[in-house]
């Protein structure tokens, strides 16, 4: 399984994304935002956290306009796997593949902690490795986090099982809890929540590692 | 020439930035702000001829995230 990893300036957690498809059985490359195309055969796409461009204008919005990013679009277009965590999940919004946006959060805090995390939806290649209902543990580490969409997309991504996760206590402000969502081919996931941050013993937990190997597991046989 | 945007939230979408800045008023003393939102405003200096047109495709493609945002383009 052949993952890319987007870096744009600014991002921070391109690396810990890599090892942790790494430690899965993935193969990944890296690749730089002025790139145009992605490498030959990549399965899945991986948009790191972090502060892309300083998150000016708007978080991930200069970001959702660099070449590389018409490339992920067209990944995404033609039926790709893609996974934005934080500010890729941001990015992913801003370029609309993903619905809805992410406000600041509502206590105007900067949050960086451990969170409790619903799985809403394990009906995905990314949550199969879940069980729905199952309560993990993620860090969040946001200051733009709060999802807002309007309510008739809300409900088309409750009606149509496309809430991956949802926090337990909701700490942002997030429409319907919401921490995670899918794309109607439930091939593109955005999350706040950083499942690369939790994937070995020595972050303190491993409850983002079913993600990973899940993914590997799913997509080498794809 | 030059054309400024006026960017603002759309009615309905929760400002918590002018929320805080309205609980500020009130602890300085200034009572009855009853609502307070918060926006921004680019300047943009444009090359002669340049059409409104042009700057509402800057606002919709860049500038303003549409699914929040509402824009004003004043010509100067």
């Amino acid at each position: 399984m052949h993952a890319a990893i987007v870096v744009f300036p600014g991002s921070n957690c391109d690396r810990d994304l890599a090892v942790a498809f790494q430690r899965a059985g993935a193969r990944v490359t890296m690749v730089w935002h002025k790139d145009t195309s992605m490498p030959a055969g990549v399965d899945i796409i991986g948009v790191p956290g972090g502060f892309s461009f300083g998150d000016y204008l708007r978080c991930g919005a200069i970001a959702a306009n660099s070449p590389i990013c018409q490339s992920v679009k067209a990944h995404a277009d033609k039926g790709g796997y893609v996974l934005g965590v934080c500010n890729g999940f941001q990015i992913l919004t801003e370029t609309r593949v993903l619905p809805g946006t992410l406000l600041r959060n509502a206590g105007l805090k900067y949050i960086c902690r451990p969170v409790p995390l619903t799985v809403t939806s394990a009906d995905s290649v990314f949550t199969h490795g879940y069980t729905a209902g199952q309560t993990i543990t993620v860090p969040i580490a946001h200051h733009d986090g709060n999802y807002h969409a309007d309510a008739g997309t809300l409900e088309a991504l409750a009606a149509e099982d496309r809430i991956a996760f949802r926090y337990g206590d909701n700490p942002n402000g997030s429409a319907d809890d919401i921490a995670g969502i899918l794309s109607q081919n439930r091939r593109v996931l955005g999350m706040m929540p950083h499942p690369e941050r939790m994937a070995e013993p020595a972050h303190g937990g491993t409850d983002g590692a079913a993600m990973f190997s899940g993914l590997v597991r799913q997509l080498e046989n794809a | 020439m030059k054309a400024r945007v006026h960017i603002m939230l759309k009615s309905g979408v929760l400002d918590p930035q002018g929320e805080a800045v309205r609980h500020a008023l009130g602890s300085l003393g200034f009572d009855g702000v009853n609502a307070v939102r918060q926006g921004k405003v680019i300047e943009l200096d444009l090359a002669e001829g340049t059409d409104e047109a042009t700057v509402n495709d800057m606002c919709e493609r860049l500038l303003a995230n549409t699914v929040i945002e509402s824009y004003r383009v004043e010509i100067l």
